[in-house]
């Protein structure tokens, strides 16, 4: 008889990792044979249950779709799901993830890839902006079509990822063929087995992904939040919850990504104590509103979004993670060494602190002027229901 | 008529240490110790004594100790000793059995079903000694989403008022009246000591406790005793009280001979008259009802405090509490059955109510099912009885806690269950002031912030081991408690998992 270990997302698997990122500010493409090296070279921070990539600017045909890399576990799960996609998108193109051989990589899901745009009467009808809309059909296929997993549903990115060591999924996915201004990896040691590709990283949702070098001792907390306001925890992992974390902070409530990572690493009370009125003020609010944000234990994570990349570690520094510069270069890895031998004279190589976001935008998007304050998208609550003194007309 | 009660007690005397100095007679406001300088020896009257232990621990010799009265029971699980003598009792007096402290019965208590987590090898635990490690808690509702100027750091949205506690613990509703006013005093200069806040009950703030306001809650019950916009405008937050765990569904009553002078003038009633607080308050019949009255009282104090609402742990309670919650509380107390009392009916006290972990669990997951639960605050209450359960409570989603058993118990209270009497010895729930000059405010104080920042310290220590280091990442983090001796319904209700899991 065959032992059923449970899968991830049935039960909370503890990891350890190594994480490795490398972006272009400038917008530049480049091929995934570096990063592939970089994560390489931390072989053993990983131990071949887990591995993966995500990468941004691969499909510049498509930018304007959502990127849907699916993997099935069964035949029954794929038609399902494009049965699915059918009443909810228009499909411009779908296709089978092209992937070679690779002795050590076993029992490899059917792999797809689909180029999706909302069907404009389903979406009206839904009354949701189209990420919204696109969000709650990547949480309907991953909780109701049994075998089927979303690994990315951005636009203009994707992931790659699976069980076996880094360099075996990236050889196994070919992503020396695709090319990105800005490519992540993580390589997983996991306390027990996931048993499926879906719990391995990056983790992302729409255009979000994450990998992550941790556990956080606040993931219930964090968990229970998020729950709140419609997303769902189906992998129990810390990576899912800080993906969820910066979606709602981010997306929904306009912040910026600095200050959602801020909100996750607060200050010390003792510090804020200190502070100026106002930005004391500030800070205090911002601890008190989003107190069950706050993200404890260790973990070093990179961020990718459609913006750029942000790096960001516990507020005790309890993981490594190491950042380099090389001319619109930016390298960050869990080891030094995986940042050099892939940039040899790699410049200004430095330790990323405890509680401090290190961000790198794109030059496009950093030379824009960013809002001043996040009240484009806050929905007002009812004034009764605020505790504020009400305004009265004079 | 022929009285058919037994003594409950039975005080032992050494006759060999007793050198029959008379403090326990002293000591006993029951009358129970009598020096008979005739017979050369200390008597004693048993059937009067309480367990109170007063005389106990002031006998320079060491010579008493209380016993259980030696009485065997019939053999009977059903008609034993105590169901006959509750009968006894009523048949002579036809009245409604009176008690007091909480529920004695031997329910499940669930904090002892739930153990706690500690890192091991794949985070680290994190030393307090070493570390910050981060108590401060902040009541008082939060808007879903915060609008601020992220690049000079202000914040746009107007935050409403919050109280801030240096620990998540507080120190429950006891009026002046079923307390002793140095009893209350004791706790109001603890709170302010210790950063947090005690509860004037319904009993009024006493002139002399108005400089402690920034760290009173002031109570607001169906008797309305005390209150006008002086005492609303004095505290750091206003409780509407509309249940007490210890007493569902029914009010208050201090009886005449309770209300002196100072009592009178605080309770802004006549002196000698019963003090007695309608079973529900008489304009709150229903939700939209509690909602003008919460606003009434945002209006009275210019939106300048929380407002807080408690209930007691009753079947409903989830509903009701996230009731509450949209009709604009900013803090909601659930109160559990085994919170105490100064007196209340016998069978209200060990019938009625539900135990305050599972109670606290529905409220939290039913606020979060409605997205509100990040809005409100949320406070235990019912018999926390150390710094685990603290964090127990908070594991399964309090913002805080709140105590007062065991802040008497500090102060030397040995739960004899007698207080409704007005007779206490260590002069806590009495206004006799040949009582009440036995607790020292000062040094009663110290005993309570001492006990507080014990259980402070292990707190810190016991997050600390779980590898957190500030209260908010523990606040419903359920990962962090596992059952044992559980059924299946239970661990759902309480949302944990089984130990093992």
């Amino acid at each position: 008889m065959r032992i059923m270990i449970p899968r991830e997302g049935e039960v909370r698997i503890p990891s350890g990792c190594a994480i490795s990122g490398i972006m272009d500010r400038s917008g530049a493409r480049h091929d995934g044979s570096d990063i592939l090296k970089s994560i390489s070279l931390m072989h053993d921070r990983s131990n071949g249950l887990g591995g993966g990539f995500a990468a941004y600017g691969i499909y510049p045909d498509y930018k304007d779709f959502y990127a849907f890399h699916m993997l099935y576990e069964s035949k029954e799960a794929r038609t399902a799901t494009e049965a699915f996609f059918d009443t909810r998108f228009e499909c411009e193109k779908q296709e089978v993830i092209p992937t070679d051989d690779v002795k050590s990589i076993k029992h490899a899901p059917l792999i797809w890839r689909y180029f999706l745009k909302p069907d404009p009467v389903a979406l009206l009808r839904s009354e949701l902006d189209e990420d919204e809309y696109v969000m709650r059909c990547v949480f309907h296929i991953n909780s109701n079509i049994p075998g089927a997993f979303v690994a990315s549903s951005g636009k203009n990115m994707g992931a790659f990822k699976g069980v076996g060591y880094p360099e075996e999924i990236g050889e196994f996915y070919r992503i020396t063929d695709y090319k990105a201004w800005l490519w992540t990896a993580h390589g997983r040691f996991p306390t027990n087995t996931p048993g499926w590709w879906g719990g391995a990283h990056p983790f992302t949702l729409l255009n979000w992904s994450v990998v992550h070098n941790g556990e956080i001792s606040s993931y219930d907390a964090n968990r229970r939040y998020v729950e709140q306001f419609g997303y769902h925890c189906e992998l129990q992992t810390d990576t899912e919850v800080i993906t969820y974390l910066f979606d709602l902070l981010v997306r929904r409530h306009g912040l910026q990504m600095e200050t959602a990572a801020h909100i996750f690493t607060a200050p010390e009370w003792d510090e804020i104590d200190k502070m100026p009125p106002e930005q004391r003020k500030y800070e205090t609010a911002l601890r008190a509103v989003y107190s069950s944000a706050l993200i404890n234990g260790p973990f070093s994570i990179l961020v990718g979004s459609d913006q750029g990349l942000l790096a960001l570690n516990d507020r005790l520094k309890l993981r490594a993670l190491m950042v380099g510069e090389k001319g619109s270069m930016v390298y960050l890895a869990s080891e030094q060494a995986a940042i050099e031998n892939i940039c040899p004279d790699v410049e200004n190589v430095r330790s990323i602190e405890g509680g401090v976001p290190f961000v790198v935008r794109l030059d496009e998007v950093a030379s824009q002027q960013a809002p001043t304050e996040n009240l484009l998208r806050v929905e007002h609550l009812p004034e009764n229901l605020t505790g504020v003194m009400p305004r009265r007309d004079a | 008529m022929l009285d058919f009660t037994l003594p409950r007690y039975r005080v032992v005397r050494d006759e060999d240490l007793c050198i029959q100095c008379g403090v326990c007679e002293r000591s006993c406001s029951n009358k129970v110790h009598k020096v008979e300088e005739d017979l050369g020896k200390v008597t004693a009257a048993h059937k009067s004594c309480v367990n109170c232990q007063r005389c106990v621990c002031m006998c320079p010799t060491g010579a008493l100790h209380i016993e259980n009265w030696p009485q065997v029971g019939n053999g009977s699980a059903n008609w034993n000793l105590p169901a006959l003598q509750d009968i006894a009792k009523q048949s002579q007096t036809g009245a409604v059995l009176l008690a007091s402290m909480g529920n004695p019965k031997p329910y499940p208590i669930y904090w002892d079903h739930l153990l706690l987590n500690a890192s091991q090898v794949t985070n680290p635990s994190i030393d307090p000694l070493r570390e910050p490690m981060e108590t401060r808690v902040i009541l008082g509702r939060k808007p879903a989403k915060l609008v601020v100027n992220e690049r000079e750091q202000k914040v746009i949205t107007e935050l409403p008022p919050q109280v801030k506690l240096k620990t998540p613990i507080m120190f429950s509703a006891m009026s002046f009246g079923s307390i002793s006013l140095n009893a209350q005093k004791s706790l109001a200069m603890a709170a302010r000591e210790l950063g947090t806040c005690f509860n004037t009950g319904e009993g009024g703030l006493h002139r002399d406790l108005e400089q402690y306001g920034e760290n009173a809650i002031v109570q607001v019950a169906s008797g309305r005793f005390g209150v006008d916009p002086h005492y609303l405008n004095t505290a750091a937050m206003i409780e509407i009280k509309i249940g007490q765990g210890a007493k569902p569904g029914i009010g208050g009553h201090l009886p005449g001979e309770k209300i002196n002078d100072e009592v009178s003038r605080t309770r802004m009633i006549p002196k000698g008259t019963d003090a007695i607080s309608p079973a529900p308050h008489h304009d709150i019949y229903s939700i939209e009802d509690l909602r003008q009255l919460i606003f009434s009282l945002k209006e009275a104090t210019c939106y300048t405090k929380p407002v807080a609402v408690k209930i007691a742990a009753v079947h409903n309670v989830a509903a009701i509490a996230s009731g509450v919650a949209s009709a604009g509380a900013d803090v909601i107390v659930v109160d559990g059955f085994r919170g105490g009392t100064g007196a209340a009916p016998t069978r209200i006290r060990d019938n009625v109510g539900i135990p305050i972990e599972l109670a606290l669990a529905a409220c939290d997951q039913r606020l979060r099912d409605e997205s509100i639960r990040s809005q409100v605050s949320l406070v235990a209450a019912g018999s926390i009885r150390h710094s685990a359960d603290v964090v127990r409570a908070i594991a399964l989603g309090a913002d805080a806690c709140y105590i007062a058993s065991s802040a008497l118990i500090a102060m030397g209270c040995h739960q004899c269950q007698d207080c409704s009497s007005g007779k206490c010895n260590w002069g806590l729930a009495t206004q006799d002031p040949n009582l009440t000059r036995r607790l020292n405010p000062e040094i009663a104080a110290e005993r309570v912030v001492n006990m507080v920042n014990a259980w402070t310290h292990e707190i810190k220590e016991m997050m600390g081991g779980m590898g957190v280091n500030s209260v908010d990442s523990l606040r419903g983090n359920r990962l962090m408690l596992r059952g044992v001796g559980l059924t299946e319904k239970e661990l759902e209700i309480l949302g944990v998992k089984y130990a093992g899991e």
